[in-house]
């Protein structure tokens, strides 16, 4: 899932000030299970523009909507009317839902009311790990199901770095280190011969680095 | 800010088991405490969540007084521990939004403490007095800590 965090208040004041009538609008999806910008924080971040509109003498007008997800034109639709409505959207949904609204919308401005953080998954109530990079060529099968591109602080294919004290990374010592992790795992599964291959330098077209992505299925095209 | 006629509006979330009953037995027994306080009783202060305090103060209260059991006592055993927690949450929020915190105050009284619920009420007024009504028009005072982790 992706994980994100909602803005400071003051920051979403500030980017919020030129406009009155502002449509707050979550998403149902991702950020509904991180906590983050769903139906419930959608309400608790409106209340907390109201009061700071109120005390600090703005004029800002709050609606609240959330609908199913940001990043699907379909369920876009559902918020048509607000959207019009209003003067800006705040869109507590992922970067890609803020930049599907605001693509559907080009009078509109859409502001993003959270950060968006990475890939991860939820470890116990109210704490989330990053897991994914969405680097674009996975190499989880070499390493026993964990990733060091994400979870070794240094990203390094050929670990381990050598700094680790115990099973801890010597950049986070509060964070597990990911080859001790992927030599546990390895060990366990009967796999640890896969350590004594070299691992060659990652291409990195397949992430960012080869520009904005695209996936094409030409066999579900219509 | 501070008018002597001010009479602050406190929204009091008194958890059934315990908090509620002390507000109760302060009544039978006659004991006075001031005025301003809305009691809204709940199950427990675990149903509470950081969105209610929001609303009471979106909605006009001038402070949120968050009554539950003594920590270790709660009936639904850590209830009043994740109120603990959702009320510091809502702390940061008030902060931000550019209200005291202090008009957001959690305390805890087991169900014989009457006096103690009289006490508590008396001083969140006093707080509240003191810093006046949350509807007026202020400049942030703080700096924001940053988001909530």
């Amino acid at each position: 899932m992706i994980v994100a965090e909602r803005k400071t208040i003051p920051e979403l004041v500030e980017i919020l000030a030129p406009h009155k009538n502002i449509l707050v609008l979550g998403c149902g999806t991702c950020v509904t299970v991180c906590l983050a910008g769903g139906e419930r924080e959608v309400s608790i971040i409106s209340s907390a523009l109201r009061i700071a509109s109120r005390v600090q003498g703005l004029s800002f007008e709050i609606a609240e909507l959330t609908i199913e997800r940001q990043c699907d034109n379909i369920f876009i639709e559902a918020a048509a009317e607000a959207i019009e409505k209003a003067d800006a959207v705040l869109s507590t949904a992922c970067g890609a839902g803020v930049q599907a609204i605001a693509e559907r919308y080009p009078q509109t401005p859409v502001y993003a009311g959270l950060n968006t953080t990475f890939l991860g998954i939820l470890e116990e109530r109210g704490v989330w790990t990053d897991k994914c990079t969405a680097c674009g060529a996975c190499v989880l099968h070499k390493f026993g199901g964990i990733c060091p591109i994400t979870r070794c602080a240094k990203h390094m294919l050929n670990g381990p770095c050598g700094g680790s004290r115990e099973d801890r990374c010597e950049v986070r010592p509060d964070r597990a280190c990911a080859w001790q992790l992927i030599y546990q795992r390895l060990k366990g599964i009967n796999q640890l011969d896969r350590l004594q291959a070299m691992e060659p330098a990652k291409n990195w077209n397949a992430s960012l680095s080869g520009g904005p992505r695209m996936l094409i299925r030409e066999d579900h095209r219509v | 800010m501070n008018t002597p006629t001010f009479e602050p509006i406190i929204v009091a979330f008194c958890c059934h088991y315990c908090a509620y009953a002390a507000a109760d037995l302060a009544g039978s027994g006659r004991l006075q405490y001031p005025p301003n306080i809305r009691i809204i009783r709940s199950p427990c202060t675990g149903r509470l969540e950081v969105d209610f305090f929001m609303k009471a103060f979106e909605n006009g209260a001038d402070g949120v007084l968050v009554a539950g059991c003594e920590e270790g006592s709660c009936h639904f055993q850590e209830g009043n521990l994740l109120a603990k927690r959702r009320v510091n949450t809502a702390r940061q929020l008030l902060l931000e939004a550019g209200l005291e915190p202090e008009r957001l105050r959690m305390v805890n009284v087991s169900a014989a403490s009457s006096v103690k619920f009289a006490d508590d009420v008396r001083a969140m007024v006093e707080t509240v007095r003191e810093l006046g009504p949350a509807r007026e028009k202020r400049a942030i005072t703080k700096e924001p800590t940053g988001a909530i982790s």
